[in-house]
């Protein structure tokens, strides 16, 4: 085998750096535009399926523009914040932030029947990574029409359940407030949920974790939302 | 030059994509990539996609690598190795997010971690580096055929017995077993079915080929 000097080591080193920036560089420029239309078209199929509305990557744009007719940006105290665009939000940076400066999106959806739905978007933490998902209510801003969660890497079979339609069924006509009109959030509940409660969902057994992150997301965000939620119950 | 006329698929060659798929196949004789064998065998569709990538990987690294080998400073030649594989891993997660969006939600870090597939590296360092590039991208393509045909013998039975659907498709439901008490079979689905599914292959395959069988 040849012998080769440390110079022609490092050179060797620096154009295969080069080659190899240029190559991969030039492939996310190119391909950016693709997978942002991607994530986008996810985004409007979840938003779709906290109203319970089942679309495909193929028609996830036609519905979405269909069925959703409004969006909002508000803050914590339930101020409506102007000029800004509730579809390119990021969550997981608002949620970074202190509760008083984040943006909350908010999406408004009008079903064949004519009911208003309104959407709000979730974000937190589960076992293994982050978890997301939108819910929607009835124009009560109390009762929920439907919710969808879905996660980057729960364990498949446990935590991974959440992203499962016959999971998320159970929230629906779950309300987040108690008798006395306190905002107490939707509890997940190990071990299963009081029967008829209207607070509480079954966690998932063996997801424990998981289901608590669950039920944190759910409290976190939520409450940004109920200085809001109360000024919409009061008009 | 009296090599280089050699015909391109010369019984040589063709020993180089077949001997993968059997005696020398990568899983079930060489024990390696089991991790993403377990991962991504519960449907058949990312069984076959990460087959397909693991294949434009090792192929396109082992003709790089072979194509360099004489240029390649030994010293330095595991981190070439690693840089080649990891910038094509890059290219086809890329490439995944941008076309198949579902399938790499999927596959999601499996994809990331074709780089540590250990699989292609072994194959960079033994084949790749010793061989010119066409007999490098025949090995590259014949052991990820190796690979894969164990995924999706695997991921068949998985996704067959354990969600009673093919590639999506409800094939126990049409058939009509549920009406008659069947239920799918929830083990099935959890990683250890598949290594007990890859160790019924493997025992297979040596009461076939008794020369497999170690002393």
């Amino acid at each position: 085998m040849r012998d080769f000097s440390n110079a022609y080591i490092f050179r060797f080193s620096a154009i295969m750096i080069i080659i190899v920036a240029v190559l991969l560089s030039g492939a996310a420029m190119l391909l950016q535009p693709l997978q942002q239309k991607n994530v986008e078209i996810e985004k409007k199929k979840s938003i779709l399926a906290s109203v319970n509305i089942e679309s495909t990557r193929n028609n996830a744009e036609t519905l979405y523009d269909k069925y959703i007719k409004k969006t909002l940006v508000v803050d914590a105290r339930g101020n409506e914040i102007q000029g800004e665009d509730a579809f390119k939000i990021d969550m997981k940076e608002e949620m970074s932030k202190p509760v008083n400066e984040r943006k909350l999106p908010v999406y408004f959806g009008i079903l064949d029947n004519g009911e208003k739905k309104i959407i709000v978007p979730l974000q937190g933490k589960g076992l293994w990574g982050p978890i997301y998902g939108y819910i929607s209510f009835n124009e009560d801003y109390k009762t929920v029409y439907g919710a969808t969660f879905n996660h980057d890497k729960e364990t498949p079979g446990l935590g991974a359940e959440i992203a499962t339609r016959e999971y998320q069924k159970q929230f629906r006509g779950k309300t987040i407030f108690d008798k006395n009109g306190k905002f107490i959030s939707i509890l997940v509940k190990k071990g299963g949920a009081t029967p008829g409660s209207p607070n509480e969902v079954d966690a998932i057994s063996g997801g424990t974790l998981t289901s608590k992150g669950l039920q944190a997301m759910l409290q976190d965000c939520l409450s940004d939302y109920i200085a809001w939620f109360n000024k919409q119950m009061k008009k | 030059m009296a090599r280089d006329s050699e015909p391109l698929f010369s019984s040589k060659n063709l020993k180089l994509l077949t001997d993968p798929l059997n005696n020398e196949n990568p899983i079930t004789v060489q024990v390696l990539g089991i991790c993403s064998a377990l991962a991504i065998t519960v449907k058949l569709k990312p069984a076959i996609v990460m087959t397909l990538s693991v294949m434009v990987v090792l192929a396109v690294s082992n003709v790089v690598i072979s194509a360099l080998r004489k240029s390649i400073p030994p010293r330095i030649r595991i981190i070439v190795q690693l840089v080649v594989i990891a910038t094509m891993v890059i290219l086809v997660d890329q490439f995944l997010k941008a076309f198949a969006y579902d399938v790499s939600k999927q596959l999601s870090v499996f994809v990331g971690l074709i780089i540590t597939n250990c699989i292609i590296m072994g194959r960079l360092e033994a084949f790749a580096m010793a061989n010119k590039p066409w007999p490098s991208f025949l090995d590259g393509i014949g052991n990820a055929s190796g690979y894969g045909i164990i995924l999706i013998i695997v991921a068949f039975f998985r996704e067959l017995l354990g969600s009673g659907t093919l590639l999506g498709y409800p094939v126990l439901e049409k058939t009509g077993l549920y009406n008659i008490g069947y239920e799918n079979n929830g083990l099935m689905i959890l990683p250890p079915m598949a290594l007990i599914t890859i160790g019924i292959i493997i025992w297979v395959q040596r009461a076939k080929n008794r020369s497999l069988i170690e002393e």
